[in-house]
C-alpha cells in the first residue's frame, strides 16, 4: 500500500513560506491542476493544508478565497460562494456527502512549500 | 439454491417509486427472505414526482433513489430491462427475456402508463409522453428543434408539462377536453383564477377542445384539428391527458381487475390470489386507483407487514395537494368540489390580487370537509389540519380564509392530537414526532434523519418545524442564542467585550472568551464588530482572515469567481469626465456594465488579479470605493431636489452628498441604505430606507428603519421639520445605538421590530437620552468618521497588498474556467453546456 502510494505521488515546489497568508489561503497551478493551499494556527503552532480549488457546488476555482477555522475540533474551509463546509484533512463535506474535495500532503521543506500530486 | 428451506422467495415487479419503497421497507423489517427486483426500465428506481426538475437540470444521478451498490449491500438481486411477460401461478414462477424466476410470495408494482387518447395521426415522431427519464431525452431533443410545443390535458401534469416546454423556450399551449383545467381538484371559479394567471405568464389555454385528428401543418410541423371547426399549428405535442393502470400482467395471469382497469385488491393489498400482492398505481382498492406516491407507499408498508406477519391494513388515502404550478400557488383538500350531502360553503374572491379561497364545511357546520385555495396557499396547512383530525371549527368558520380580518384563529402545533399526520409521504404522525424528540432528537435535522419526515415531496417542512420547535421549547430546550459553537455569546455580548476589554483581534477574542478556531460566521462578525468600534483598516494582517470573501478582495464575488466593482457616486451626482472614466476602464477590461437599484454603475466580470490595476485607475479619476460588497453604508439615493425640480423644497442631493461622505465606511451588523427626497412626491422613496430624509418647508422629516428588500418594512416617522445639524445628530445616534445592540445579520427593519419598546423606546434613547448615552454614541460615531480612510487606495498603495490578489503564487495563468459568451453587446458568464460546447472566449490576458 505505502510503496504504492509514494510511487505516484510526485511532490512540487510551489513557492516560498512567507508567500502564504497567515490563516488564510492562497492557490497553486500545479500540472494544470488547482490547488488550494491553506494555513491555519491552533495551539500546537501553525498547520499547513492543501485541497482542491474546484468548488463542486458553486462551480468555480475559489476554494482558496474561503475563510478557515474548525467545527467540531475539525479544521475545516467555508465555500465562499454558498458556505458548505469542507474538511482540511479529508476534503469532505460537513453538509453533502455527495461532493468532496481532493485533499494532498503538503509540506515545508526548508522555507520552500512542497505539494504532492 | 443453496438458501434456507425457511427463506421466503420475494419477486417484485416493477421498481418504481412504490416498488423501490417495498425493497426497502422489507429489508428494514430484517424478514428472512430472499427478494428479486425485476425493473422493466433500464435503471433502479428514481423519483418521479421531480421529474420535471429535469428542466432545470437535474440529471438521471440527481433522480435516483438507489443504486447498484445499494442493493448489493442489501443483498437484493437485481435485474433491470428485466420486462415481465408472464405470470405462472400454477407453479408459481415469473419470465422474462432473461428467464424465470420462481416466487413464493409476488408482489406486482408495475404502476401505470401515460392514456394516448386514440387521434389519428398521434403515432408520429414528435408527439410524446411525460413519465419516464427516456421521456424527458425525447422532449428535449424535439424541443430543440421546435418553436411551438402543445400539452394535451389539463390537469396537474399535464401544468407541470407545459411549465416544462415553456423552460424549453417553447411558445407553449395547453388543450384541455373540460371546460376548466384542474378540474379533479379545482372547482370552476379556481380553475378559472388559475388559467388567467398561467395566460398572464404567456402560455396559452384551450378549453372545451376535443381533437380530431392531427395532420401536416403549414407553419409549423403538425395541426391539430378540433370538432369545433378550429385548429391549432405546433411544432410538437405532449400528451398528458390522464394515465391507466399497467395491469396486463394481472389480466393475462387471470387475476381479478377492475371494470375500468387496474388489479383489485383487499386491505392487505392481496389480489385475488393471495399469493400476489399488488402495491401503487397498478392497484385497485375499493374501486379507486391513486395516482400519487404517498398512497402507493402506505400500499408497500401495509403489504409488507402482511408478507412479515403484522397487522397492517390499507384505510384509503387522503388526495390533498399543495403545489406552485408556474409560480402559482394552487391547494385543494378533501371535498373540493363539495358534493358531499348538505355540505356548505364560504368562498373569497379577491380578483385584483388574484386570489381565490374556497371552504367546503359539513353541514352541521362543525367539521372542514373541502378546500380550493389558488394564488394564496398559506391556510393550506391549517386547513389540512382541520379536516385530517376532524378538529371542530371556530365559531365564525370563515375568519379561517379571510386574509387577516381580525383574530385569524391560530392552529398552533399544540392544538393537533398525537396521531395527526404531519407527513403523508413517509406516514409519520405527531406522536413519532414527539418519540423522536424524546429519543434524543434536539432539531429539525435530526429528527427529519430519523423519522424521514420532510424527506419526500417536501409539502410538510414548515409544519414540521413548528411542531419540533414548540416541542423542543415545551421540554426547555433554550434555543441557544451563542453565535456559533466558538463564542457561547450574542454578538451584542461580543461588541461590549470588545469595546470594554480594548481587544483589538480575533485572536485575542477567541483566547479570551472563546474556543476552537473560529469559522465563517464567527470571524466576519467579530471583524465587523471590531471595525464597528475601532475601524482600523480591514485588511490588516490580523482582520484580513476575519472578512468574508467579499471584504477580502474588496468586491462581490459573483457565480464564476470573478468580481464586480462599484465605485462611490455619493448622492447619485456624477460628472460627465466620472462617467467617461467609468466607461474607458469598462471598454479596456471587457467587463459588463450595468446601471445598479442604487443609482451608481457597477461593472462585472473582473478577475481577481485585475481588481487592483482597475481599481488604481479609479482612484486615480477621483473615485473611492463603494462598499457594495461590505457590511456598511451602500448609497443615499437622491432626487433632484429643488436646484432643477419645481417642486423640490430643499437641495436633496446636497444633503444625500454630505450624509453619502459622512457614513461612508461605517462597519454595522449589515449593511445600510438611505435615500433624501426633495419633497414630498418622494422620488427618491426615501421611506423605503434604513434612514430615510424628506424635505419639507421647515427642514427634513426623518424616518428610520424601512427596508425594500425580502421582507419590506415601511419606515416609521422619526422626527419632523430638523435642521440639518440636528437631522445629522439623530441619525448618528440611531445607527451607533443600532451598531451596538442589533444581531448579526440584522437589518434596521427587523432590529426595530425586534426592540422592546419599539419606537417610542428608540425615540426616548435618541431624542430624550433617557439612557443617557446619547454623548457616548456621537462620539463613537465621530472617532468612525475621522478614520475613514478608503480601503482601495489603501490597498493598492501596498505591494504587501496588492499581492493578494493573484489566482495563483506560482504562475501568471489565468483561470481557464472562466469564460464569456457576448450578449446584447457585453459579456456574460458561459454556462456550463456552452463551456463544454466551446461556444465561449477565455478572455484574452490584457497589456
Ligand atoms: C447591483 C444591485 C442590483 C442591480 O443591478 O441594480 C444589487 C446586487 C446585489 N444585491 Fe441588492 N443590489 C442592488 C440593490 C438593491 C436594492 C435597491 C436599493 O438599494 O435601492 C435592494 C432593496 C432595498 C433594501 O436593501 O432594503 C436590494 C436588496 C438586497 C438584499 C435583501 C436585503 C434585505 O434586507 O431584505 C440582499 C441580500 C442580503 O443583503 O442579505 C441583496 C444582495 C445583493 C448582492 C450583494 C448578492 C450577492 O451577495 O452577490 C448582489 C451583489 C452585487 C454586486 O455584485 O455588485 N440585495 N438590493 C444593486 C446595487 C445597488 C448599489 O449600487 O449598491
Ligand atoms: C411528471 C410527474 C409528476 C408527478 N408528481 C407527483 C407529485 O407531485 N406528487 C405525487 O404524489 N405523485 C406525483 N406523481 C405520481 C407518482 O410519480 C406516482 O404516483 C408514483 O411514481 C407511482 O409509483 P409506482 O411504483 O406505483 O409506479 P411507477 O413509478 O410508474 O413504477 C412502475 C415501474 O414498473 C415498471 N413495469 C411496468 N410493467 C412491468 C413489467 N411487466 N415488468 C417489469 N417492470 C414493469 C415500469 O417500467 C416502472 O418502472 C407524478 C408523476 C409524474 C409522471
Ligand atoms: S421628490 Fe420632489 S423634488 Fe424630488 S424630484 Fe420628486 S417632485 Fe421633485
Ligand atoms: S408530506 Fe411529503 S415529505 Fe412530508
Amino acid at each position: 500500500m505505502q510503496a504504492t502510494a509514494e510511487m505516484t505521488q510526485q511532490w512540487h515546489d510551489i513557492c516560498e513560506e512567507s508567500d502564504l497568508v497567515k490563516n488564510s489561503g492562497v492557490c497553486a497551478l500545479i500540472d494544470e491542476q488547482q490547488v488550494a493551499i491553506f494555513t491555519l494556527k491552533n495551539k500546537d503552532g501553525i498547520t499547513v493544508y492543501a485541497v482542491s480549488n474546484w468548488d463542486p457546488i458553486g462551480k468555480a476555482n475559489v476554494m482558496y478565497r474561503g475563510i478557515v477555522g474548525s467545527l467540531g475540533g475539525e479544521p475545516v474551509v467555508a465555500s465562499p460562494l454558498y458556505k458548505e463546509h469542507y474538511s482540511l484533512v479529508t476534503g469532505r463535506c460537513l453538509e453533502n456527502d455527495e461532493v468532496s474535495l481532493s485533499a494532498y500532503d503538503v509540506r515545508i521543506d526548508d522555507g520552500r512549500v512542497l505539494v504532492a500530486l | 439454491m443453496t438458501a434456507s428451506t425457511t427463506s421466503k422467495r420475494i419477486v417484485i415487479v416493477g421498481n418504481g417509486m412504490v416498488g423501490h419503497h417495498f425493497v426497502e421497507q422489507l429489508v428494514n423489517s430484517n424478514a428472512n427472505c430472499e427478494i428479486t427486483v425485476l425493473s422493466g426500465e433500464k435503471r433502479l428506481a428514481y423519483d418521479r414526482v421531480h421529474l420535471s426538475s429535469w428542466f432545470s437540470g437535474s440529471r438521471a444521478e440527481d433522480l435516483a433513489m438507489t443504486d447498484e451498490a445499494t442493493y448489493d449491500s442489501w443483498g437484493v438481486k437485481y435485474y433491470t430491462d428485466a420486462m415481465v411477460t408472464e405470470i405462472n401461478r400454477d407453479n408459481k414462477s415469473v419470465s422474462t427475456a432473461q428467464g424465470t424466476f420462481h416466487y413464493d410470495m409476488l408482489v406486482l408494482a408495475t404502476g401505470s402508463y401515460p392514456f394516448v387518447p386514440p387521434i389519428p395521426g398521434n403515432d408520429q415522431e414528435h408527439c410524446l409522453v411525460y413519465r419516464t427519464i427516456e421521456d424527458l431525452e425525447a422532449i428535449e431533443a424535439s424541443a430543440a428543434v421546435s418553436k411551438t410545443g402543445v400539452v394535451v390535458g389539463g390537469g396537474l401534469l399535464g401544468l407541470e408539462a407545459a411549465n416544462a416546454l415553456k423552460q424549453a423556450g417553447l411558445e407553449t399551449h395547453v388543450v384541455e377536453f373540460a371546460p376548466q383545467l384542474m378540474a379533479v381538484q379545482l372547482d370552476e371559479a379556481g380553475g378559472d383564477l388559475l388559467r388567467n394567471k398561467i395566460e398572464d405568464l404567456g402560455v396559452v389555454v384551450h378549453t372545451q377542445k376535443a381533437t380530431q385528428v392531427i395532420e401536416a401543418g403549414e407553419e409549423a410541423r403538425y395541426r391539430m384539428a378540433f370538432a369545433d371547426g378550429s385548429a391549432l399549428e405546433t411544432d410538437m405535442i405532449l400528451f398528458s391527458a390522464g394515465i391507466r393502470p399497467s395491469d396486463q400482467l394481472g389480466r393475462l395471469a387471470g387475476l381479478d381487475v377492475g371494470e375500468r382497469g387496474g388489479i383489485i385488491i383487499n386491505n392487505q393489498c392481496q389480489t385475488s390470489d393471495p399469493n400476489v400482492y399488488a402495491i401503487g398505481e397498478c392497484a385497485l382498492w375499493e374501486s379507486r386507483i391513486y395516482g400519487l406516491v404517498a398512497p402507493g407507499y402506505s400500499m408497500a408498508r401495509t403489504a409488507v407487514s402482511h408478507i412479515t406477519g403484522g397487522d397492517l391494513e390499507f384505510a384509503g388515502a387522503d388526495m390533498s395537494t399543495k403545489l406552485k404550478l408556474m409560480g402559482v400557488d394552487v391547494g385543494s383538500i378533501g371535498d373540493a368540489h363539495g358534493r358531499t350531502a348538505g355540505s356548505l360553503s364560504y368562498t373569497y374572491h379577491n380578483q385584483p390580487e388574484g386570489i381565490y379561497k374556497r371552504l367546503i364545511v359539513d353541514g352541521a357546520q362543525k367539521k372542514v370537509i373541502g378546500a380550493v385555495l389558488v394564488g394564496d396557499t398559506s391556510d393550506y396547512d391549517t386547513l389540512l389540519q382541520y379536516s385530517l383530525n376532524d378538529i371542530d371549527i371556530p365559531e365564525h368558520a370563515e375568519s379561517l380564509i379571510l386574509p387577516s380580518a381580525g383574530e385569524k384563529p391560530a392552529l398552533g402545533a399544540d392544538a393537533l392530537p398525537d396521531t395527526a399526520t404531519v407527513c403523508s409521504c413517509h406516514n409519520v404522525s405527531k406522536g413519532d414526532i414527539t418519540a423522536a424528540i424524546d429519543g434524543g432528537c434536539c432539531s429539525v435535522g435530526e429528527v427529519k434523519s430519523c423519522t424521514k419526515a420532510a424527506t419526500g415531496c417536501g409539502g410538510c417542512a414548515a409544519l414540521l418545524k413548528n411542531v419540533v420547535d414548540g416541542e423542543l421549547e415545551k421540554r426547555g430546550v433554550e434555543v441557544s442564542k451563542a453565535i456559533c459553537e466558538h463564542f457561547n455569546y450574542t454578538r451584542q455580548e461580543l461588541y461590549h467585550m470588545v469595546k470594554v476589554e480594548e481587544i483589538h483581534s480575533f485572536d485575542e477574542l477567541l483566547e479570551k472568551h472563546g474556543e476552537g478556531l473560529g469559522c465563517d460566521i464567527c470571524k466576519p462578525a467579530v471583524g465587523s464588530v471590531l471595525a464597528s468600534v475601532w475601524n482600523d483598516y480591514i485588511l490588516t494582517q490580523n482582520n484580513l482572515p476575519l472578512q468574508d470573501t467579499n471584504d477580502t478582495y474588496l468586491g462581490n464575488m459573483q457565480k464564476d469567481g470573478t468580481y464586480s466593482i462599484v465605485p462611490r457616486v455619493p448622492g447619485g451626482e456624477i460628472t460627465p469626465e466620472g462617467l467617461i472614466l467609468i466607461g474607458e476602464i469598462a471598454k479596456e477590461y471587457g467587463l459588463y456594465t450595468k446601471i445598479t437599484g442604487g443609482q451608481r454603475i457597477d461593472l462585472f466580470g473582473a478577475r481577481v488579479e485585475q481588481l487592483p490595476d482597475i481599481w488604481e485607475k479609479l482612484v486615480a479619476g477621483g473615485f473611492e470605493t463603494g462598499h457594495a460588497y461590505a457590511k456598511s453604508l451602500r448609497t443615499v439615493k437622491s432626487c433632484v431636489g429643488s436646484t432643477w425640480c419645481r417642486y423640490g423644497v430643499q437641495d436633496s442631493v446636497g444633503q444625500a452628498i454630505d450624509l453619502e461622505n459622512r457614513y461612508k465606511g461605517l462597519r454595522a451588523p449589515h449593511k445600510i441604505k438611505f435615500a433624501v427626497s426633495g419633497c414630498t412626491r418622494e422620488c427618491a422613496e426615501a421611506q423605503g430606507k434604513d434612514i430615510g430624509v424628506i424635505a419639507t418647508e421647515n427642514g427634513w422629516n426623518l424616518y428610520v428603519c424601512g427596508n425594500g428588500g425580502m421582507k419590506p418594512r415601511h419606515a416609521d416617522l422619526f422626527a419632523t421639520d430638523l435642521d440639518s445639524e440636528t437631522l445629522v445628530k439623530y441619525i448618528d445616534r440611531v445607527l451607533m445605538f443600532y451598531v451596538k445592540t442589533a444581531d448579526r445579520l440584522q437589518r434596521t427593519s427587523v432590529w426595530m421590530e425586534n426592540l422592546e419598546g419599539g419606537l417610542d423606546y428608540l425615540k426616548s434613547v435618541v431624542i430624550d437620552d433617557s439612557l443617557g448615552i446619547c454623548d457616548e454614541l456621537e462620539a463613537q460615531m465621530q472617532l468612525v468618521v475621522d478614520a475613514y480612510q478608503c480601503e482601495w487606495k489603501t490597498t493598492i498603495e501596498s505591494p504587501e497588498a496588492r499581492k493578494r490578489f493573484r489566482q495563483f503564487v506560482n504562475s501568471k495563468a489565468i483561470d481557464s474556467n472562466i469564460q464569456f459568451v457576448d450578449e446584447r453587446g457585453q459579456i456574460r458568464p458561459a454556462t456550463e453546456a456552452e463551456k463544454i460546447a466551446g461556444a465561449s472566449r477565455i478572455p484574452v490576458e490584457l497589456v
